[in-house]
């Protein structure tokens, strides 16, 4: 998988298929901090995700350091969300952070490390992870969909999440850090 | 923190995938940018096409292709207000 600075540059050269990649790769982020940080729903959270991508398309040439993609959208997208509780007619923006958001945050974070790593496993293994844990569909509709036995999925998910913990534990092994990048 | 795999699991739950149309109409905004462009520049240039468009701005969207989320149709409408 590419970099962030590299997809960011990508999208600043105007490539279609960058942005398209930039969506997805950050739709579920973006989606999960307005929907589990901030509880929005329905139009209210549809509302806030086009308006943070249309924030991120916008602004992607101000982003100083193009490494710094995720932390940037998750900054974009609280700040719309807090925007929206706001237009909502309560409080200031100020007053309006739930209980807990920090800690949501932190958890989505993981989450997307986590996602980061599944996305480098075989699409065999992406595809069976994300439609049993990420859609919820049963073992009978993932093996109609993928064509393969319905009583061989429950190995296979067992089979990909060992290869997903070695994947991103090999990823998250010192001298690596722990990833955080300046804002 | 170890992993092990009902806790990646659990991780794994926190990120489900938002409606496809949403991401669709967020791919989308390149091109929904350039209709945007272009129908401001026909608003600028005939009063009776502003009026047209400022009558109903998602129409106006929607006949360009463009799916009329509302940051879009915000948009079009503080730019035609400039």
């Amino acid at each position: 998988m590419a970099g962030d600075a590299e997809l960011v540059r990508r999208c600043l050269d105007g490539e279609r298929a960058a942005w398209d990649e930039l969506v997805e790769q950050y739709s579920r982020y973006v989606y999960a901090i307005a929907h589990q940080g901030y509880r929005l729903r329905g139009p209210d959270a549809e509302d806030a995700f086009q308006e943070v991508f249309l924030r991120v398309y916008d602004r992607l040439g101000s982003l100083r350091d193009p490494e710094a993609l995720r932390p940037w959208i998750a900054q974009l997208t609280r700040r719309v969300c807090l925007d929206r509780l706001a237009a909502a007619g309560r409080d200031e923006p100020s007053d309006l952070e739930p209980t807990g958001v920090e800690q949501t945050m932190e958890d989505l974070d993981e989450a997307f490390a986590v996602r980061e790593a599944l996305g480098e496993l075989p699409e065999e293994c992406q595809e069976v992870l994300d439609r049993f844990f990420c859609r919820d569909e049963s073992y009978r509709t993932i093996g109609e969909e993928l064509g393969i036995p319905s009583g061989t999925i429950a190995s296979r998910i067992s089979r990909c999440l060992g290869k997903l913990r070695e994947r991103f534990e090999g990823r998250n092994e010192p001298p690596g850090g722990s990833g955080e990048v300046k804002a | 923190m170890s992993y092990d795999e009902e806790r990646l699991a659990e991780v794994l739950r926190r990120l489900p995938a938002p409606p496809e149309a949403w991401v669709r109409a967020a791919q989308e905004l390149p091109t929904a940018r350039a209709a945007l462009d272009t129908l401001v520049a026909r608003a600028e240039s005939d009063a009776a096409e502003r009026a047209r468009i400022v009558a109903d701005l998602e129409a106006a969207l929607a006949a360009e292709g463009i799916e009329p989320t509302s940051p879009l149709v915000s948009e079009l409408r503080e730019r035609l207000s400039k």
